[in-house]
C-alpha cells in the first residue's frame, strides 16, 4: 500500500503557487531571471566577439554600434563578457548552493531524526564550525588547491550548509513526532526509507526557500573573493570580477561598471524576491492579510 | 546564571577553540609558499635561523604542543612578518577600531532595518511594502566593494562632505559604518517584518486595538517586542562577523582595524597571526552568542529556565 | 515617521564638515609638514632587518650612513662621513665622522657605533637578509656564516672615535654606492642592548619612545596601520639645512584609496598611481603627474631544464616574437621602456645595445630551425604569474603574440604570490614572470644574478664562459674594462636567452607641486634633507 503524503502537500502546493503568482514582486522577479538565464545561455548566439579577445590599441570605448555596451580595457566586448560571465556566476551559484543543500538536508536531517547524543554531537560540531571564519578558511583552501573552479564550488558550499542544517534538523525534529510518521515507523518502513519518502518532501518548502536565498549570497561571496583576487581566474570572467574591474575604472570608464553592476543587482533583487515569494506562499504562518 | 555561564565556558567554549585551533595550525602547515619566501632569493643560513628563532624547525607534534600550552597564557607569539609586534599587542590594538566600526554599522543597521521593517509590516503587500523591502535589499545586492567607492564618489568627492579615507575625525565614521551595515539592514528589516506580520495577527493585539490604543503605540509597545526575539538571535553570528568581516571597508576606507589582518595573514602566511586572528574571532562569536542567548532568554520568559 | 526621520538626520548633520576648511596639504605647505603616501604598514623600523622601500623611506629620515645619494646624480655626498679616502688598491676605505654627529639623545655619534652596527647585521642570529650587503668587507661573509666567531678578524676598524678604517675582500668599484644601503646604516648601541642582546631579533627598541636615531628625524608617533610621524632632530649635525618640520608616512594599501587621498589634498606624494588614472593625469595634471625610470627590469624566467625550453632558438624566437612597443604603449602605459636587453641603459654609464626587437619573419624563420614544423609542433607549456591585474594582462597579451605570430598554444597559470614564490625557487614552472630591482647604482647588481649557483638564479642555466667574465669584471678595477667584461657577459647572456628581458621599470605616481627638491633618480631615493614646501 503506497501511502500518499505527496498528496496531502498538493493543495498546499496549488495554493502556494496561487500565493506566489500573486506576488507582483516575485513574478517579475523570476521573469527577470528566466530571461538572464536564457541569455547566457544562448550566448554564442547572441554576440560573436570571444569574451577574451583583446584589441589593445582600441582600449576602453563606451557603448556604441558595435560594442553593445562598450569594451574594457584590454579592449574586450563588455556585453560578451557579461553574458559568459553570467555562465559561470550563474553556476558557482547553483552549484555551491547544491552542494550546501546536499550537505545541509543530510546532516540537519540525520540529526533531527535520530536526536540525543547523535545530535547533540552533530550540532556541535556545527557550532564549532559557526565559529571558524570563513575568509581564512577559503583563502587557504583556494590557496591550497590551486584554484579550480569545481573547489571554488565546494569551498563556499562547505560554509553556508550550516545555516541550512540547522533549519532541516528543527524541521525534521518537528515532523518526527508527528502522528504519521510514529504510523509509518509502527508499519515497519525502514529509517532511511521513512526520511525519504514522508520527511523530505515535507521539507522541501523551507528548503527551497533557504536555497533560494542562498545563491545570491554566494554569488556575493564569489564577487568577493574576485575582490581578492582568488576566485574565478581570468581570462574567464564572472560577474564578481567584472564587477571589481568597473569598480577600478568607474571614473573613468563608468560604463564597465554599470552594466555588469545592475545585472548583478537586479539579478540578485529577483532571487530575493522569489525567495522571499516563495516563503510567503509556501509558509501558511505567515502573511496573513 | 553562573551555572549556565560556566557551561558556557567549559563545556563549549574551550572545546570549541581547542578544535578550531588545531585544525588551522594543521590547515595552514600544509598550505604551500613559507613565510620566508621572498623575491631576492634568502641565503640557506639565514633562511635557517629564522626558522630556528621561530622554532619551525622542530618537529610539527612539537610545535603544537607547544604552541597550545603558550596560547593557555594569551600568549602566541610574535608576528612572523612583523618581527618587532606580538599578536597580541597587534590584536589589542587594532581590535577597538574594528569593534567601534562594528558597533556603528550594527546602529545604522538596526535603526534602518527595524525602521524599514515597521514600515513595511504596517501595510503588508503595497505599494509602501514593496518599496521599502527593495530599498533595504541594496546591501545585499550591492557588494561591499562597490557600495563603499560609490558612496565615497558621491559624498566625498563630488560633494565634499566626508573625507575619502582614514578615522580620525567623527566624521569619517560614517560612510565606511553605512557601507558595512548595509548588508544587515536587508536581514533585519525582513525578520522585522516577518515577524511583526505574525506578532500582530496575535490576539493580546487584538485585544490593544479594541482598548483603543493608538497604532504607533501597538506596534512600538508591545509588538515590538515580541518581534525583536528572531533578530535578536540573528545579531550574535551578524555582530561577530561586522567587528572581524570587515576587511573590505577597511582596505577601501584605510581604516586601521582588525579585518584586514585576517586576510593578510593568510596570503604572508604569517602563521601566528592566522592563528591568533582565528581563536580570537571564535572567541568572539562564542561570546556573542553567549550574549544573545542570555538576552533572549531575559525577554522570553518561557525560555528563562534554560539560564539556570 | 517624519519626526523620527528628522531625529536621525540631525546628528548626521552635525557630523559633516560644513564650510571650508585648508586641506592637509595646504596646511603643511604653510606649516612644513610633509604628507606621504607609504603603500603598506613597515615591517619594522630596523634598518637591519626590514627588506622593503616603505621601510626604507621612513628609516632614511630617522638614520643616517656614511654617504647620502645626490638627489639628482646619485653621487656620495657626505653623510655621517664628512670625508673619506681610499687605498691606491682601493682595498682600504678610511671614513672621518662629522665632527659634531649626534644622536638623537645627545650622544655623539663614534665610529665604534658602526663598529657594532656592522657586527650586528652581520650575526648569525639576528638572520639579516640584507646582510650579504656587506660581504665585500673581509672576512665579513665568513663571520655571517659563522666560519669564524671572533669579529676582529672582520676588515673593519676604528682607531679612534672619529675615524672608521673599513677593509674590502675584493675591489668593489661600487663600494660607495653600495654604502647608501640601509644594511650599511649605524644603530645607537646603547639603546639596542637596553632591550636585548646586540643579535636579538624582534625587540623594542624601534618603539617611538625608545628608538634614537642619528638621522634628520626622530621618531614621534607609530600608530600601527594608521600614521607614522617623524619630528625634525635639532640633534642632527646638518639640521640648519633640514627645512622640513615633520613628516607624516601613512599605509594606505589600496592604491584607488591612495589616489583619492591625493585629489583630495591629503597627500603630498603617493607611492603609485592606478594604470587607468594615468591618461586622465597626462591630460589634465601634468605637473602632479611623475613617470621617472627606475633602475630594474621586468622579465620572463626560462625553465631551461624543461624541454622544449632547453632549445636555444626557440627561445630567442619567443624573444623576437614580442612587440614590446605595443605592450607598453596599449597594456602598461606607465612610460616604461622597451627592454632591447638585460641591463637597464644608462645604469651608472653602463649602456648596452638594444639587440632584442621585434620580429615575427625572423621568428619564423628561428622557430622552423628548430625543427619545430605543422608536423612537430611545439608543444604547449605554461606562464606563470603571481596574482595581480597589471601581470595578468601583460601575460595576456604575450600570450596572444605567440599564438598569433608562432602558433604556439601557451596556458596562463597564476599562482598567489607565496606559492608564486615557492614554485619558483623549486623550479616548478616551465616560464615565469619576474622582476628585479636593484639595491645600489651599478650593472653588477644585474649581471651577477645569472651567475652559476647564485639564490636568484631560478633558470637552471649555467655557463662557464658567463662566470668567469662576471668574476673577471669584479676583480678589475678599471671601469672601461670592467664594463668591457660586462658587456662580453651581456652578449653572451642576450644570445643565449634563459631569460626574456621585457621592459625596463618606471616608477609613476604623484606628486604635488609644492614639493621642491625632489629629483627624479633612478634608485628612487628622496633624501629629506633636500626637500622642501612652498
Amino acid at each position: 500500500m503506497k501511502t500518499k503524503s505527496i498528496n496531502a502537500g498538493n493543495s498546499l502546493w496549488r495554493e502556494g503557487m496561487q500565493r506566489f503568482l500573486h506576488n507582483r514582486l516575485a513574478v517579475s522577479g523570476l521573469v527577470f531571471l528566466l530571461f538572464m538565464i536564457t541569455l547566457c545561455i544562448a550566448a554564442p548566439l547572441l554576440t560573436s566577439y570571444s569574451y577574451e579577445s583583446q584589441k589593445l590599441s582600441s582600449g576602453a570605448t563606451s557603448p556604441g554600434a558595435s560594442h553593445l555596451m562598450g569594451t574594457d580595457v584590454l579592449g574586450r566586448d563588455l556585453f560578451t563578457r557579461v553574458l559568459y560571465g553570467g555562465r559561470v556566476s550563474f553556476s558557482v551559484g547553483l552549484c555551491a548552493t547544491l552542494v550546501s543543500v546536499v550537505i545541509g538536508v543530510c546532516w540537519g536531517s540525520v540529526a533531527g531524526w535520530c536526536g540525543g547524543k547523535v545530535d547533540s554531537v552533530m550540532m556541535r560540531i556545527v557550532d564549532i564550525a559557526y565559529a571558524f571564519p570563513f575568509t581564512i578558511f577559503v583563502i587557504i583552501l583556494m590557496v591550497f588547491f590551486q584554484r579550480s573552479l569545481l573547489l571554488l564550488f565546494m569551498a563556499i558550499g562547505a560554509v553556508e550548509w550550516l545555516t541550512m542544517a540547522r533549519i532541516v534538523r528543527s524541521q525534521v525534529m518537528a515532523l518526527r513526532h508527528q502522528e504519521f510518521i510514529d504510523a509509518a515507523i509502527g508499519l515497519g518502513l525502514s529509517h532511511p526509507k521513512i526520511i525519504l519518502r514522508h520527511i523530505l518532501p515535507n521539507i522541501t518548502g523551507p528548503v527551497i526557500v533557504y536555497a533560494t536565498l542562498t545563491i545570491p549570497a554566494i554569488m556575493l561571496l564569489e564577487a568577493f573573493l574576485s575582490f581578492l583576487g582568488l576566485g574565478v581566474q581570468p581570462p574567464a570572467s564572472s560577474w564578481g570580477i567584472l564587477i571589481r574591474e568597473g569598480t577600478e575604472a568607474m571614473e573613468e570608464y563608468p560604463w564597465l561598471l554599470l552594466f555588469p553592476g545592475a545585472i548583478l543587482s537586479l539579478t540578485l533583487f529577483s532571487l530575493n524576491f522569489i525567495g522571499d515569494g516563495l516563503r510567503d506562499a509556501l509558509d501558511p504562518k505567515s502573511s496573513r492579510e | 546564571m553562573i551555572r549556565f555561564i560556566a557551561r558556557r565556558i567549559f563545556l563549549e567554549t574551550i572545546p570549541a577553540l581547542l578544535v578550531i585551533a588545531t585544525i588551522t595550525f594543521f590547515l595552514i602547515r600544509l598550505a604551500p609558499g613559507g613565510p620566508f619566501s621572498t623575491e631576492k632569493s634568502i641565503s640557506v643560513e639565514v633562511l635557517n635561523q629564522l626558522n630556528s628563532h621561530y622554532g619551525l624547525d622542530k618537529p610539527l607534534l612539537t610545535q603544537y604542543f607547544l604552541y597550545l600550552s603558550k596560547m593557555l597564557t594569551i600568549d602566541f607569539g610574535p608576528s612572523f612578518k612583523y618581527p618587532g609586534r606580538t599578536v597580541t599587542e597587534l590584536i589589542a590594538e587594532s581590535f577597538p577600531v574594528s569593534l567601534e566600526l562594528g558597533l556603528y554599522a550594527l546602529i545604522i543597521a538596526l535603526v534602518l532595518g527595524i525602521l524599514s521593517g515597521m514600515i513595511a509590516a504596517s501595510k503588508p503587500s503595497s505599494i509602501r511594502d514593496y518599496l521599502t523591502m527593495s530599498v533595504s535589499m541594496t546591501g545585499i545586492c550591492i557588494p561591499s566593494f562597490v557600495l563603499g567607492p560609490l558612496l565615497v564618489l558621491i559624498f566625498s568627492l563630488k560633494l565634499g562632505l566626508f573625507n575619502v579615507s582614514g578615522w580620525n575625525t567623527a566624521s569619517d565614521r560614517i560612510l565606511p559604518a553605512l557601507s558595512l551595515g548595509m548588508v544587515y539592514v536587508a536581514y533585519i528589516s525582513r525578520l522585522t517584518r516577518g515577524s511583526l506580520l505574525e506578532t500582530m495577527v496575535q490576539d493580546y493585539i487584538r485585544t490593544a486595538r479594541a482598548k483603543g490604543l493608538s497604532e504607533k503605540i501597538i506596534i512600538f509597545r508591545h509588538a515590538l517586542r515580541g518581534a525583536i526575539l528572531p533578530v535578536l538571535s540573528f545579531l550574535g553570528p551578524a555582530a561577530a562577523g561586522l567587528i572581524t568581516g570587515s576587511f573590505v571597508i577597511e582596505t577601501i576606507f584605510s581604516i586601521p582595524g582588525l579585518g584586514r589582518f585576517f586576510v593578510t595573514a593568510a596570503f604572508n602566511r604569517d602563521y601566528t597571526m592566522i592563528m591568533g586572528t582565528v581563536v580570537f574571532y571564535a572567541l568572539i562569536m562564542i561570546f556573542f552568542n553567549t550574549i544573545v542567548d542570555i538576552l533572549i532568554a531575559f525577554l522570553n520568559p518561557r525560555l528563562r529556565s534554560t539560564l539556570k | 515617521m517624519k519626526k523620527l526621520g528628522l531625529l536621525i538626520l540631525l546628528p548626521v548633520i552635525c557630523f559633516i564638515q560644513c564650510g571650508s576648511k585648508s586641506t592637509p596639504v595646504e596646511n603643511g605647505i604653510k606649516k612644513g609638514i610633509l604628507h606621504y603616501g607609504n603603500q603598506t604598514e613597515p615591517q619594522d623600523l630596523d634598518p637591519h632587518i626590514v627588506t622593503g622601500v616603505p621601510e626604507f623611506h621612513i628609516i632614511q629620515s630617522l638614520l643616517e650612513g656614511l654617504v647620502i645619494p645626490d638627489p639628482v646624480n646619485l653621487q656620495p655626498l657626505p653623510g655621517a662621513a664628512s670625508s673619506w679616502e681610499a687605498s691606491e688598491d682601493n682595498l682600504n676605505w678610511t671614513f672621518h665622522l662629522q665632527s659634531n654627529g649626534r644622536w638623537s639623545n645627545g650622544d655623539p655619534v663614534k665610529a665604534s657605533d658602526f663598529l657594532f652596527s656592522f657586527k650586528r647585521i652581520l650575526s648569525p642570529a639576528l638572520a639579516a637578509e640584507y646582510a650579504y650587503m656587506l660581504y665585500c668587507i673581509e672576512n665579513a661573509e665568513d663571520y655571517h656564516k659563522a666560519k669564524i666567531d671572533d669579529f676582529s678578524k672582520v676588515g673593519v676598524k676604528a682607531p679612534d672615535d672619529s675615524t672608521l678604517i673599513i677593509k674590502l675582500g675584493k675591489p668593489t668599484p661600487y663600494f660607495l654606492s653600495l654604502i647608501m644601503h640601509h644594511s650599511w646604516f649605524p644603530v645607537h648601541p646603547p639603546t639596542i642592548l637596553k632591550h636585548g642582546n646586540i643579535d636579538t631579533r624582534g625587540t623594542k627598541w624601534t618603539r617611538a619612545e625608545n628608538f634614537v636615531g642619528n638621522g634628520q628625524f626622530t621618531l614621534a608617533t607609530w600608530q600601527i596601520n594608521r600614521i607614522i610621524t617623524v619630528r625634525k632632530n635639532e640633534q642632527y649635525w646638518d639640521a640648519a639645512n633640514v627645512s622640513l618640520k615633520e613628516i607624516n608616512f601613512y599605509p594606505i594599501d589600496n592604491n584607488l584609496t591612495e589616489e583619492r587621498a591625493f585629489r583630495t589634498g591629503q597627500l603630498h606624494i603617493t607611492s603609485g598611481l592606478p594604470s587607468q588614472k594615468i591618461d586622465w593625469y597626462k591630460t589634465n595634471k601634468p605637473d602632479e603627474l611623475r613617470i621617472d625610470p627606475y633602475l630594474g627590469t621586468y622579465y620572463y624566467l626560462i625553465n631551461v631544464t624543461r624541454k622544449p625550453l632547453d632549445n636555444k632558438k626557440l627561445r630567442k624566437a619567443l624573444s623576437l616574437a614580442i612587440n614590446r612597443d605595443e605592450l607598453t604603449e596599449h597594456v602598461t602605459k606607465g612610460g616604461q621602456i622597451p627592454a632591447g636587453c638585460f641591463t637597464p641603459y644608462n645604469t651608472a654609464g653602463y649602456s648596452f645595445d638594444t639587440v632584442l626587437r621585434f620580429d615575427p619573419a625572423e621568428a619564423k624563420r628561428l622557430l622552423a630551425e628548430a625543427g619545430f614544423n605543422d608536423k612537430n609542433p611545439v608543444p604547449t607549456f605554461s606562464l606563470l604569474y603571481n596574482t595581480l591585474e597589471s601581470h595578468h594582462t601583460i601575460a595576456q597579451a604575450i600570450q596572444q603574440m605567440w599564438k598569433e605570430h608562432l602558433g604556439i598554444e601557451v596556458t596562463l597559470i597564476n599562482q598567489e604570490w607565496k606559492v608564486y614564490l615557492a614554485s619558483t625557487n623549486s623550479k616548478d614552472y616551465d616560464i615565469a614572470r619576474m622582476g628585479w630591482i636593484s639595491d645600489y647604482n651599478d650593472p653588477n647588481s644585474f649581471l651577477d644574478l645569472w651567475v652559476t649557483g647564485s639564490g636568484n638564479n631560478r633558470t637552471g642555466w649555467s655557463n662557464l664562459t658567463y662566470d668567469s667574465l662576471i668574476d673577471a669584471a669584479s676583480r678589475a678595477s678599471d671601469q672601461s674594462i670592467r664594463y668591457g667584461h660586462f658587456k662580453e657577459a651581456e652578449s653572451v647572456l642576450m644570445d643565449e636567452l634563459p631569460i626574456i628581458p621585457i621592459y625596463f621599470y618606471t616608477n609613476v605616481y604623484l606628486l604635488h607641486p609644492s614639493v621642491k627638491g625632489w629629483h627624479p633618480n633612478i634608485l628612487n631615493i628622496h633624501n629629506y634633507k633636500f626637500i622642501s614646501l612652498e
